[in-house]
């Protein structure tokens, strides 16, 4: 413990099929820091995890962990350790209760039968020292994402973690939750558990973390003390160029009204909303996880029915019954999850892109015309710059940024009025976000309407001419664009 | 990464060598005669194969595919015995055939209720259907006519062999070059991108499973044709040989991947053991045995060659 590292990695390389990953990786940590590590999507942030956790073994350099040289074959030998990972994707068995997941192969015994009664009390003083308070005997299904990171987190320390990473924790988390994991950090941080902290969220690290390490393809770029950084020098660094501004919006002329929505109402999810959408208009949608921003995207879209009230395009009551109905009506949906909602991950660029136009390339007998899709296909990856080796490439093998344009890019080809997009840049890089935006901006100016849902006030802020503030369900507040702040929003919200 | 050339025709390979070594083995199996025999001897499993390959696509199931041919066989037959026309007995089996599918598809769409279930009712319910249509005895006096679907031949080709052939290639650009095939591929490998997406995803179920009733329907009525008779205990257990077929024609359980190309090679491995171990005089209690070992492990050696291809794909 002399020099008070608590973790050094010493020329790390990991190559996949030829391509390098990582190149010759150096950086340490010390104990009790909490450690941000940025760069874009394919800058070796995640194979880095991925080797400290003991998925990937590297292919040359050394690690050290409390001074020692250690060697991971396999997750279990990272945990032995004492280094844990929160994953994207949390490993939770939703089946099973809060306890049972904590102590998760390390259930005690009284004679040959679960000690519920141990087993419950220690997991409480697991969250006692996490403080939070989460019920150990609850069903994990029943939680909401935000506990359930709170009980990764407490299964990692039940296992005696010393280093927690942890992989984009605040993507599907709103504003409040996010904060509550942020005050848990801290907590542990004081009693001397050391954290890497991944997240595209640049704002957040002004918060939690001490340093910052940035990697860019493949190589180490820089570590540095979070308060000698600015939001702009830490793009700098991550994307190796300028970026001129954040949120590049354009101001389209407002056109006629094109979307008006009358008194929605369905039960449990959202309350008496009304609002308008004019051409040309990005009307942002805010609010915490659970206000009933996705639901009423649903409903529009015609996922959902509404109790009751009107949706009229054109100024002309439409019904919508399933999401057929509402693309031709002119209204599209970017939804929320791309993997589970808006890509067949099992299938090609191709014809994930093609999938919403597939009647307009049908010829006789129901035949697909083959070179027309191929020809509008390559001409919208283009255009999107989507960067694929081949539009016959699976769209599981693309990275975040660029999955997330296939999404765009096959909605935008059925060529909407409206354009509803939820959470258009959860977990994509800045780099790829910046382009998302300018092509939100390039959609507006040809006269197209938005309406944009999103958990990051600045996208929020920066993007949209009009903003709704929706709380339990109901819309609360509107905001011009020039009138609305991150605080007031927030107070709405809440 | 598009995938390898191992993955893709590995398959291919294995019927090759299983082929090779029985040419070796036995001097009858590389024989004309033979092999067309091979051939007309998978077309009943194989017509029932395609069928599935497209319920498997999309992540389902048809177990009620073999009590859908003793039904379509039997109500064809008792059409004919009757002394309906052909052309009105075939139609009306074809439509029987097409109906089960339908009511299969509806009650697993509408009802929400798992395909693994849904067939695994009709299996039992059509097969009484089947019993209670023909009193339990077979049905005979088919005419002479008849027995050109199943019996016949144009030129040297038996007629099952060019109906098989014709199913094929017809459902191949089904699968491939149509709407159709596109949206069952997408249901099949995300249901709710698909629907997310525009796809009327009900529909394109209700139309795989009708289809896969039709298709029983054209091998019941084949079946029926070349036996002479329909029986009502026909076709039990044809379901496993269809969705083995499937199977080792390297089709995803999962759903959202699969050719019936593939399917084709898989009823060709199963048809070609069947004969070589038939003209090697293998004990039918050894053949099962050996049946089994393959279709496992043609599963296992796809996994293998999967995982193989995945490991390597992403570096981020």
């Amino acid at each position: 413990m002399g020099n008070g590292l608590l973790l050094e990695i010493k020329g790390i390389s990991k190559r996949f099929s030829g391509v390098k990953a990582l190149d010759n990786v150096t950086f340490d940590i010390k104990r009790g820091e909490v450690r941000a590590l940025i760069g874009e999507n394919g800058a070796g942030k995640s194979t880095l995890i991925k080797i400290l956790s003991g998925i990937h073994t590297a292919d040359s350099g050394t690690i050290f962990f409390d001074n020692v040289e250690v060697v991971f074959k396999t997750p279990r030998d990272a945990q032995n350790l004492g280094i844990a990972t929160v994953h994207q994707e949390l490993n939770l068995v939703s089946s099973l209760t809060v306890s049972e997941n904590v102590f998760m192969g390390r259930l005690p015994y009284k004679s040959g039968i679960v000690d519920y009664k141990k087993l419950h009390r220690d997991t409480e003083q697991v969250f006692e020292k996490l403080g939070v308070k989460i019920e150990p005997r609850t069903v994990v299904g029943t939680l909401g994402v935000a506990k359930r990171q709170f009980v990764e987190i407490a299964k990692a320390l039940s296992q005696g973690a010393q280093l927690v990473i942890m992989d984009e924790p605040t993507s599907s988390l709103s504003v409040g939750e996010a904060e509550n994991l942020f005050s848990v950090i801290k907590t542990l941080q004081a009693s001397g558990i050391t954290f890497i902290y991944v997240s595209h969220k640049l704002e957040e690290l002004f918060e939690i973390a001490d340093s910052v390490t940035v990697l860019r393809d493949g190589q180490f770029v820089q570590t540095k003390d979070i308060d000698d950084c600015t939001m702009e020098n830490l793009v700098e660094l991550m994307v190796g160029r300028e970026i001129t501004t954040l949120f590049p919006k354009v101001r389209a002329e407002l056109g006629e009204q094109v979307l008006r929505v009358e008194n929605l109402s369905r039960a449990g999810e959202f309350e008496d909303i009304s609002f308008t959408l004019n051409k040309g208009e990005i009307l942002g949608v805010s609010g915490l996880v659970g206000a009933g921003r996705t639901e009423l995207a649903r409903c529009l879209y015609g996922i959902t029915k509404p109790d009751s009230g009107r949706i009229l395009m054109d100024g002309k009551e439409c019904f919508i019954r399933r999401p057929l109905d509402a693309v031709n009506q002119g209204i599209c949906l970017v939804p929320e999850d791309r993997k589970s909602q808006g890509l067949v991950l099992k299938m090609s660029v191709q014809h994930n892109v093609s999938l919403t136009i597939l009647s307009r390339l049908r010829k006789l007998m129901g035949f697909i015309d083959n070179s027309k899709e191929t020809g509008t296909v390559e001409q919208s990856v283009s255009k999107l710059q989507i960067k694929t080796p081949s539009i016959r490439q699976l769209v599981g093998n693309l990275s975040g940024g660029n999955q997330q344009k296939v999404v765009l890019a096959k909605e935008l080809l059925a060529d909407p009025e409206v354009l509803i997009l939820d959470e258009p840049t959860r977990g994509v890089d800045v780099g790829a976000k910046a382009e998302i935006h300018r092509l939100i901006g390039a959609f507006v100016q040809r006269g197209g309407a938005v309406l944009m849902i999103s958990s990051e006030l600045p996208e929020i802020l920066g993007m949209s001419d009009r903003i709704l503030v929706m709380s339990k369900g109901k819309i609360v507040q509107e905001f011009k664009s020039d009138e609305a702040t991150q605080e007031k929003i927030l107070s709405c919200a809440l | 990464m598009e995938k390898s050339f191992l993955q893709k025709y590995g398959i291919v390979l294995v019927l090759l060598f299983i082929c090779a070594v029985l040419s070796f083995l036995s001097p009858v199996f590389l024989t004309a005669p033979n092999l067309i025999n091979v051939i007309r001897q998978i077309s009943i499993n194989g017509i029932l194969a395609i069928g599935m390959t497209f319920i498997i696509i999309t992540g389902g199931i048809d177990l009620s595919v073999g009590s859908q041919v003793a039904l379509t066989g039997a109500v064809t037959a008792g059409l004919l015995s009757s002394g309906s026309s052909i052309v009105i007995a075939i139609v009306v089996g074809l439509a029987a055939g097409a109906l089960i599918g339908f009511v299969n598809g509806m009650i697993i769409t509408r009802g929400g209720v798992p395909p693994f279930i849904v067939t695994l009712g009709m299996l039992t319910a059509a097969r009484g259907f089947t019993l209670i249509y023909t009193g339990g005895r077979p049905i005979y006096n088919l005419g002479s006519a008849f027995r050109f679907f199943g019996a016949g031949y144009v030129g040297s080709v038996p007629v099952p062999v060019i109906i098989l052939g014709i199913i094929l290639v017809v459902s191949h650009f089904m699968a491939k070059h149509t709407v159709f095939g596109r949206e069952v591929y997408a249901v099949g490998g995300n249901p709710e991108a698909a629907v997310y997406s525009g796809v009327n995803k009900n529909k394109r179920l209700v139309q795989v499973y009708t289809l896969m009733g039709f298709l029983s329907a054209i091998t019941g009525i084949v079946l029926t044709s070349r036996l002479g008779s329909a029986d009502p205990t026909a076709g039990t257990g044809f379901e496993l040989d269809a969705i083995a077929a499937v199977v080792i024609g390297g089709t995803s359980m999962f759903g959202g991947e699969g050719a019936v190309t593939g399917t084709m090679i898989g009823a060709l491995i199963i048809g070609v053991i069947n004969n070589g171990l038939n003209l090697l005089n293998v004990s039918s209690y050894y053949q099962q045995v050996i049946k089994g070992v393959i279709v496992v492990g043609a599963v296992l050696m796809d996994g293998y060659a999967r995982n193989r291809q995945k490991r390597p794909a992403k570096a981020s």
